[in-house]
């Protein structure tokens, strides 16, 4: 994007990285670090030398300051420093500085788990219709970088369990999985370790998949009603689905929208001799019936 | 030695002086490494890549000046909440410390499939001063790998996880 290096670089000549040489240099001078520690463990730091000196350690996740005696070893007791990443310290004693690097690496044990799933509400059987993404934590939430396995599992009650394995990566991990085909409350559950963690995903019903109607004579009217209306995987549809009938007759159209009431729909139309009638809910058409003659 | 310390403490203090703000930083971008299904497209890499941008120069100042309300626009969660007790912990030493962000070298690695994250590393060169009083301590110059964490929100990308790897 920019080159902004480049012109720093042109503006100031070698003056930094002459100056620069012996800070690199002076590591080993009065200070000793272990290249990485545990988030959260105690761990020692070693200084040589002697007199009163102060000891920085900077990073973006954390700052700490103590005096000290070079020659003297520099305890950072359990809890002190949790926060995993990376570390400058500078140990500065008589008007010079010592420094030198080491990094926090996450302690190895999950402890938590980001576990992103989507949607919250879908129709069943629906190909790699839900989606799961989980960051692995420490107990610092620190994110955890070695790869490891991820579980992950979707079930019903009463229906089937899918399980799908995933290794993570830079400590995220995902999969897909297909809604069941049977209606419900499915439990998403992600497991790193000794850590679950459980999302609840609503699978309802489908659109329905056919539509069976009925007629029977009642005084003056026709009453009419479904057979009970299910979607293509034999879950009812929901009460309150709409559903359409309507009687043909010389050239009229008498429409009635009825909301499905335990299953099934039923209306009355007016009983005229010779009428067509129809039945439809979203784009399923049902059978038509001619009435009398 | 203490010679060549002023020198570095004075060319530290003159480049800011002269501009060389964070945004200067050398920035390239690596092709993303993508296993997962949802297709990262231009727009939203580029918002990803400029707001993780923007966020590391609200970070500098915050991390300059101890003021972690400057952190508000471009962080969230976890790494809000870091950032801001480091900052706090600065102020409490009474210190300061200024990052000098010389190169990023960025690479988006995970987009999770339901588009509400958006990781990537970072390969990043800076220099890093502790000041007191205005006075630099010392300073050093530093490579280190960092992972960020984006989430949505209402009109940018904000930082949710922020933090240096071992390499």
């Amino acid at each position: 994007m920019r080159n902004g290096l480049t012109s720093r670089l042109a503006l100031l000549g070698f003056g930094f990285l002459l100056a620069a040489a012996p800070l690199a240099g002076a590591q080993a001078g009065n200070l000793s670090l272990p290249a990485k520690v545990v988030a959260g463990a105690a761990f020692t730091l070693q200084t040589s030398g002697s007199g009163p000196a102060t000891l920085y350690i900077t990073g973006t996740g954390a700052v700490l300051r103590r005096q000290v005696q070079l020659g003297d070893a520099v305890s950072i007791a359990a809890g002190e420093l949790d926060r995993a990443g990376h570390y400058v310290v500078f140990l500065e004693h008589g008007g010079t500085a010592d420094t030198g690097e080491f990094d926090v690496v996450p302690a190895p044990q999950p402890a938590s788990l980001a576990f992103l799933a989507k949607p919250s509400r879908l129709s069943v059987d629906q190909r790699d219709g839900i989606s799961g993404a989980v960051y692995i934590f420490d107990k610092y939430h620190n994110l955890i970088i070695r790869p490891m396995p991820v579980s992950f599992a979707l079930s019903v009650p009463g229906g089937s369990t899918q399980s799908r394995t995933a290794q993570s990566r830079d400590g995220a991990a995902w999969t897909q999985m297909n809604s069941s085909a049977r209606e419900g409350a499915a439990k998403f559950v992600a497991t790193a370790g000794d850590v679950t963690s459980t999302r609840i995903i609503e699978q309802v019903p489908g659109d329905p998949c056919t539509l069976k109607l009925s007629a029977h004579p009642d005084g003056q009217n026709i009453a009419l009603s479904t057979d009970p209306i299910r979607d293509c995987s034999g879950n009812p549809i929901p009460d309150g689905t709409i559903v359409t009938f309507t009687e043909t007759f010389n050239g009229e159209q008498t429409t009635v929208d009825v909301p499905v009431k335990k299953d099934i729909a039923q209306a009355e139309v007016p009983a005229h001799d010779g009428a067509r009638i129809t039945v439809a809910t979203g784009v399923v058409l049902g059978n038509e019936i001619r009435w009398g003659r | 030695m203490k010679i060549l310390r002023a020198l570095l403490a004075l060319w530290m203090v003159g480049s800011v002086a002269w501009g060389l703000t964070p945004d200067e930083a050398d920035v390239h971008v690596q092709p993303p490494h993508l296993d997962t299904p949802r297709p990262l497209n231009y727009t939203t890499r580029e918002a990803a890549l400029r707001d993780y941008l923007e966020s590391w120069k609200a970070m500098t100042e915050a991390l300059a000046q101890n003021r972690p309300g400057l952190l508000d626009a471009d962080f969230a969660g976890t790494a809000r909440d870091q950032l801001a007790a480091t900052i706090q912990e600065q102020a409490a030493l009474g210190i300061r410390t200024r990052y000098q962000p010389l190169s990023h070298n960025i690479q988006i690695v995970f987009y999770s499939p339901e588009g509400l994250s958006i990781q990537l590393v970072d390969d990043i060169e800076y220099d890093v001063q502790i000041l007191h009083q205005n006075n630099v301590l010392t300073a050093r110059q530093v490579h280190a790998r960092y992972i960020a964490v984006l989430t949505p929100t209402e009109v940018r990308w904000r930082v949710r996880l922020f933090q240096a790897v071992s390499e």
